[in-house]
């Protein structure tokens, strides 16, 4: 897996977002699309295609997209 | 392992009440326009029904028994058990099960009691149901499961109000020595006690003055002590880790494969999570009913409610393969691999 591809994953589920908004650096939550149920939206993809668990804990700790990203590679 | 099978045990008729009055997520302006949509896209509730102040669960759940006894044309003094589960009974004691003994007019050798569970509670109800009515070779039982949810809500709560609608339902089972077993996995995991909690009311926590007063937690929600407590991401990664092992063991205990089956009826909370559980364990989409557009979460009444709004057209006169899956509040989960054979499901009705 590599950081574009993960990007282009989560722009391609949430329709909010005109994709090349997200870079790694992006804190997701300062988005102004950004909502509660995005982060439902981000734990159902990665646990379908990586196969990987995020909690809210886990996610709580990540600020970035990057962050988010370094945490899936790191449990695959 | 709570891996078991129950003999002898017919699934004979489905029944749901709910109330007239109907809220729709596009109303909901506690919060934008935006958030209504997203909302109703993510967690598939668009419609809720909400009780008049002076119904309770049993009121919704009497209709619903009422009906099916009628449907079924059942003497009512063959049936010997009935089990109310419900987070919402009428009264802190006595259990709302006995009231409803007499209520309904069955007999005074009928065994009733409550259990105290949501969403996973129509499966622990039917195995406990199952399992008295197969030791004790009982004819005719009752298991009788729902929630008036918006009664703990408060609708400054955007992580609650907008999810919950009120239901009540009765399912009908019969001793028959010729019925194909039940197939049960249940499980528990009380480390997430607070994860979907009402912290007041109980003897842990009393009622004070206090447990009234509303609270900002953050934007957006805005509750009491005393309303509902929901942690939506615990229990969606919850759901996710466990649901589908659960189910896996289940149909590995058989000898069965996914494709045995007709329709899996998960309980309904949230659609992206039922969706991204039905995609990972590569069941096809028209074996998933919902109904969660239509009636939200309802507790432990939304696995009958499904199959009596959903099913009940497609599984008349025919023998139907169900996997169904309860999951949440406990955290308590469980699955229950059954046959029905020309199940009596009249359609849903409204108090």
């Amino acid at each position: 897996m590599d950081i574009s591809e993960f990007i282009k994953k989560i722009e391609a589920e949430v329709e909010e977002l005109t994709p090349g908004t997200l870079k790694p650096e992006t804190a997701f939550r300062n988005l102004p699309e950004w909502s509660s149920m995005h982060a439902l939206i981000i734990i159902a993809l990665v646990d379908m295609e990586y196969d990987v668990t995020i909690t809210g804990d886990d996610l709580r700790k990540c600020t970035t997209i990057n962050d988010i990203y370094n945490f899936v590679k790191s449990k695959k | 392992m709570a891996l078991f099978s129950i003999p002898h045990i017919k699934l004979s008729g489905i029944s749901a009440c709910v109330p007239k009055k109907s809220e729709s997520n596009l109303d909901y302006d506690w919060i934008t326009e935006q958030e209504r949509a997203l909302l109703i896209k993510t967690t598939g509730i668009e419609n809720r029904r909400i009780a008049a102040a002076n119904l309770t669960t049993s009121d919704f759940c009497y209709a619903a028994a009422e009906k099916l006894i009628d449907e079924l044309k059942w003497r009512k003094e063959e049936i010997e058990i009935i089990i109310f589960v419900s987070q919402s009974p009428d009264y802190l004691l006595p259990a709302t099960a006995i009231i409803l003994q007499d209520r309904l007019n069955l007999p005074k050798t009928a065994l009733a009691f409550d259990i105290s569970l949501g969403c996973s509670g129509f499966i622990y109800g039917l195995s406990t149901i199952a399992s008295l009515m197969t030791n004790a070779k009982i004819k005719k039982g009752l298991l009788l499961t729902g929630d008036v949810s918006s009664s703990s809500l408060n609708s400054k709560d955007k992580s609650t109000y907008p999810l919950f609608g009120d239901a009540g339902t009765a399912t009908a089972l019969e001793y028959d020595e010729n019925a194909a077993p039940m197939f049960f996995n249940l499980q528990s995991d009380g480390a997430g006690y607070k994860t979907i909690i009402i912290t007041d009311g109980g003897t842990r926590q009393q009622l004070t003055p206090e447990s009234y007063i509303d609270v900002e937690i953050e934007k957006g929600i805005v509750r009491s002590r005393k309303n509902l407590v929901l942690d939506g991401l615990e229990v969606f990664n919850f759901s996710l880790r466990e649901v589908g092992p659960n189910i896996k063991e289940l149909l590995h205990s058989n000898s069965t494969e996914i494709e045995n089956y007709d329709y899996f009826v998960f309980h309904q909370a949230n659609k992206l999570m039922n969706e991204t559980i039905r995609k990972k364990l590569k069941i096809e989409p028209e074996k998933v009913p919902y109904s969660l557009n239509k009636y939200g979460n309802t507790s432990s009444a939304s696995i009958p409610l499904t199959i009596v709004s959903e099913l009940s057209e497609k599984i008349t006169n025919s023998t139907t393969h169900f996997l169904l899956s309860g999951f949440g509040v406990g955290l308590s989960w469980g699955s229950v691999a059954l046959n029905a054979t020309n199940l009596i499901c009249p359609p849903v009705i409204e108090l």
